[in-house]
């Protein structure tokens, strides 16, 4: 089936995201962010560049965060896709949604949902970082409106919560 | 104030968008689709100066998928944002002026057909010299870039002279004098500008736009199409970041309208990062001379300013820029007589516009490096200089502007204090410095755009028989917060709590009129207008209650969900039972409350730049290392004050001036909107344009000083722009309190610092011109009138 064809040259692709497997027809040239934002309606996922410069569609493939604008959909299947409508559990929102919200990390939110996830990654990994770990961790991420500051205390809000 | 204080105003509560915005709920105007849509692209001029003598759309018409093309004849009418000078066309009618200046617009199935089609659009151009260069617009005398304007290449020149200077320079122990150049930067929002229109059966034309000025894009689509304004509903949608780069009326807002009005179908344009670039309106490059005479002790006596601005190819917000570049260096420090001399000129680059501080930036910049050097040759401390002579409260400037509350004193001692200055200042090992600056900015532009007499913020208040209150207000939300501040205004006043606010903003057929978020204008007009109409509200709603209770209408409180009496506190009324015997008595609730600023006592023809209902102030302390090897500059900490009349939300103005510094560090140190001779942008992407993340953004210390301006909802002012003023010179001053060089070109840039330590890097040159006789005015002469305070 991953091989057919449609009418307008798209193809049946398989994707899991956000735990839910989901078939799509989609151009094969399209990107990641492409495909979760035009093809499956999550535009919960930002683009700010389209060229890898800027972090805001920053997604989770097995748990690493990516750039979608740079990953082919193809590339993506059978592979697990998180993205920011993915990360509460039912409508209980994740500490670190909690946090940013909070302490206004968030101000225009455009850039939140990718550095949500690539905190999100951090925590996965490193559940007590210090802060030039949260630093590094979100340096691939451009927000232009908080310089960082309630972003960064924010992540260390969440950690918090997360340790109980 | 209620007896108990305030219950939710200057306490750390949460934005009523934060959590949509962290689920990834938020819809931006890119997130919309509507059934039937269509896809836009802008063709736009490889050539920065060029007549066009035809644009052919036949071959694009061709192409399976594309439903329409329009061209400047499509929609020949010029628009601006300035109502002088409209020299705007949305597709170009006959002539180029930048690279990127659109020419023609496609509405396809998709944008990879639409961007095809461009491709088959065939131009006919007559390649013009281009005009790259403030100095070459003043020399081309004969070659003009726009035929409307006096002067060839001149938008606007302007002159001044408050009190006497000549005898402010005669009374001086010293003169100094220097010249700067600020490099034009551009806003960077992390959102591209996106807009939707659909033009239904019924004649109505509907725009959702990432814009900061709903109403300014309704005046103008009503223009352009030469449709009434009630038959066009304008819709910021949340802004994905403006900092003044989504301000104008643009090119692709209009084309989306005409080409839904023409298919029948919605029709959505995206832009890419590199057009976002070429769309510009940002920093102006401003190079400027400036000559300050002072007695021994630091009191200055007089200030001669002049700016030359590069205004690219459009006006744009320009005329306002050029007397924004002289209007606040009076109301900091004390000063006699003032000397402004400012022009704008045209040239063949992307228009600037208004970006973060419009216009002060750049003055500022070189104001306060000069006190920096006029302390170290009269050996005194820069911050001791200053807090000798800070403009006085409730005070008129040279410049006939009115300073109400002023925290200038307690910015300045508070961080002098927290960054240890005194021990620090000179005091420093070699390579490690520290830099002090202040400023001052508006709260709101005292002047509409347009001249009318009309408010300049509207609010409706409706309350509905179960309790449930909706606020309606023009003001848009870029991320600055304004829905909250509405939602937090409503909530005190009507002893509610935020959540139960229902805010409706930034829609022209829902909200009455608010001028646009710009100018640091939202709060204190926004807020004053729902106070009002929460005032209008209660005095109903205080009329049922009093009978009810028994109690006078002015003992009458509202606070916890209840009505209830101040000196019999167990005499009280739900809110919701309130509502409900009001909307009995009186018919459907409803209230509205609008907001004008108070005029200023300047009189003169340009007075109308510079007044506002309060000014803020900042002062910065930064302190970095610089490399002498490298000319690297790393920043290890920024410390700000900001007076901020009341902080409305103590996390919300924090976050204002953390954002404010951060983008001052991006703008001192590495961003700048440069070009080639070709007229093409040299670095259009976010690869190249470089901008702090979070390894080059230091800690800030953010203190914020409390004034309780009368003028202010709650005695707030502004917090978006002004504390990103006092960081860039800060940074410079701090620059030669490390490596002993004076920059005085922004960016600082490593190599700029190598050239100085090689005594290389010459001072900016600034070009000769004859500015027009100066408008004298001196204080005075202007109207006295009454304030709040």
């Amino acid at each position: 089936m991953s091989d057919s064809e449609t009418l307008t040259g798209k193809r049946l692709m398989r994707l899991r995201v956000n735990g839910e497997p989901q078939e799509v027809a989609a151009h094969v040239t399209h990107s990641l962010l492409e495909v979760l934002r035009e093809e499956m309606g999550l535009t919960g996922t930002k683009h700010g560049c389209e060229l890898g410069e800027c972090g805001t569609c920053t997604v989770l493939v097995d748990g690493e965060p990516i750039y979608s604008c740079l990953m082919l959909a193809v590339e993506a299947e059978d592979r697990d896709v998180t993205t920011v409508e993915g990360l509460a559990l039912q409508s209980r929102p994740h500490p670190l949604q909690r946090a940013f919200s909070d302490l206004g990390a968030a101000q225009c939110g455009y850039c939140i949902p990718g550095i949500l996830l690539a905190a999100k990654a951090l925590l996965d990994k490193q559940p007590n970082p210090a802060r030039p770990d949260i630093e590094e961790a979100l340096s691939g991420n451009l927000c232009r409106c908080t310089g960082y500051t309630k972003i960064i205390e924010a992540v260390e809000q969440a950690v918090g919560e997360m340790r109980g | 104030m209620k007896k108990n204080g305030f219950s939710v105003i200057g306490k750390p509560l949460p934005r009523i968008d934060g959590p949509a915005k962290c689920a990834g709920d938020t819809r931006y105007a890119d997130d919309m689709v509507l059934p039937r849509m269509l896809f836009s692209r802008l063709l736009r001029s490889p050539h920065p100066h060029a007549l066009v003598h035809g644009v052919s759309a036949r071959r694009a018409l061709e192409l399976p998928g594309v439903h329409a093309v329009i061209t400047g004849a499509d929609v020949p009418t010029k628009f601006g944002i300035m109502p002088s000078t409209q020299d705007e066309e949305a597709l170009a009618v006959d002539k180029v002026r930048y690279v990127g200046d659109p020419v023609a617009a496609v509405a396809a199935v998709s944008e990879d057909v639409a961007q095809e089609a461009l491709g088959l659009i065939d131009v006919d151009y007559q390649v013009l010299d281009p005009i790259l260069s403030i100095e070459g617009a003043l020399a081309a005398e004969d070659h003009r870039i726009h035929t409307w304007n006096r002067r060839a290449n001149i938008q606007k020149a302007v002159s001044f002279e408050f009190g006497d200077v000549d005898a402010g320079f005669a009374e001086a122990d010293e003169v100094f004098e220097g010249t700067y150049f600020f490099q034009g930067n551009t806003h960077l929002p992390m959102e591209q500008y996106c807009a939707l229109a659909t033009y239904t059966p019924d004649g109505k034309l509907t725009l959702w736009s990432s814009t900061q000025t709903p109403h300014y894009v309704h005046r103008a689509l009503s223009r352009v199409l030469d449709l009434p304004m009630g038959h066009i509903r304008v819709v910021a949608t949340p802004v994905g970041g403006g900092f003044g780069g989504k301000s104008d009326p643009f090119s692709h807002e209009i084309a989306v309208a005409k080409l839904a009005m023409i298919t029948g179908r919605p029709v959505k344009i995206t832009l890419n990062r590199e057009e976002s670039f070429y769309v510009h309106r940002g920093r102006h490059p401003v190079k400027m001379w400036m000559r300050t005479g002072v007695k021994r002790d630091g009191t200055l006596t007089g200030m001669w300013f002049r700016s030359f601005l590069d205004g690219g190819g459009y006006s744009s917000y320009g005329l306002a820029t050029v007397y924004y570049t002289g209007a606040l260096q009076t109301v900091t420090y004390e000063l006699p007589a003032y000397k402004f001399e400012g022009v704008r000129v045209f040239t063949n680059k992307p228009p600037c516009g208004p970006k973060r501080g419009h216009g002060t930036p750049q003055p500022r910049f070189a104001m306060e490096v000069q006190l920096d050097e006029i302390a170290e040759k009269l050996g005194l401390d820069p911050v001791e200089m200053r807090l000798k002579q800070v403009v006085a409260p409730d005070s008129v400037t040279v410049n006939g502007l009115r300073v109400s509350t002023i925290g200038l004193r307690e910015c300045i001692e508070k961080v002098a204090v927290r960054s240890g200055w005194k021990d620090k200042h000179r005091a420093l090992p070699d390579g490690h410095g520290i830099g002090f600056a202040a400023s001052s900015y508006i709260s709101g532009a005292g002047l509409p755009i347009y001249w009318n007499d009309m408010p300049h913020s509207g609010v409706q208040l409706r309350a509905d028989r179960g309790g449930g209150v909706t606020v309606f207000c023009g003001s848009t939300d870029i991320g600055q917060g304004s829905d909250s501040i509405l939602a937090f205004a409503v909530a005190e006043e009507l002893g509610l709590r935020p959540e139960d606010v229902r805010v409706v903003t930034a829609d022209t057929d829902l909200t009455p009129v608010d001028l646009g978020s710009y100018s640091s204008r939202v709060t204190v007009m926004t807020g004053n207008a729902a106070i009002q109409a929460c005032g209008n509200l209660k005095e109903r709603l205080f009329e049922v209650a009093s009978e009810v209770l028994e109690v006078p209408a002015d003992d009458l409180e509202m606070e916890e969900g209840q009505v209830r009496s101040r000196s019999l506190p167990d005499r009280g009324l739900a809110f919701a039972e309130c509502v409900e015997r009001a909307e009995t008595r009186f018919g459907t609730l409803g209230a509205t409350g609008s907001y004008r600023p108070p005029r200023h006592p300047g009189d003169y023809k340009g007075a109308g730049v510079g007044p506002t209902p309060s000014y803020s102030y900042s002062a910065a302390v930064v302190e970095l290392q610089c490399d002498g090897d490298t000319g690297e500059i790393r920043i290890d900490k920024v410390w700000i004050a900001h007076d901020c009349g009341r902080a409305f939300n103590p996390l919300w103005v924090q976050g204002q001036v953390e954002g404010s510094v951060y983008m001052a560090l991006g703008e001192v140190l590495m961003e700048e909107q440069i070009f080639r001779k070709s007229g093409v942008h040299k670095i259009p992407s976010i690869l190249e344009y470089k901008s702090p993340t979070t390894l080059e953004t230091p800690p800030i210390e953010t203190i914020l000083v409390e004034t309780d301006d009368p003028e202010g909802p709650f005695g707030a002012k502004e917090a978006g722009q002004g504390p990103l003023l006092p960081v860039i010179p800060a940074v410079s001053n701090a620059v030669f309190d490390a490596v002993g060089v004076r920059i005085h070109e922004i960016p600082i840039t490593p190599d700029k610092i190598l050239r100085a330590l090689d005594q290389r890097l010459k001072d900016p040159a600034v070009p000769d011109f004859a500015f027009p006789t100066p408008i004298r005015w001196t204080p005075g002469q202007g109207v006295e009138v009454p304030q709040k305070s």
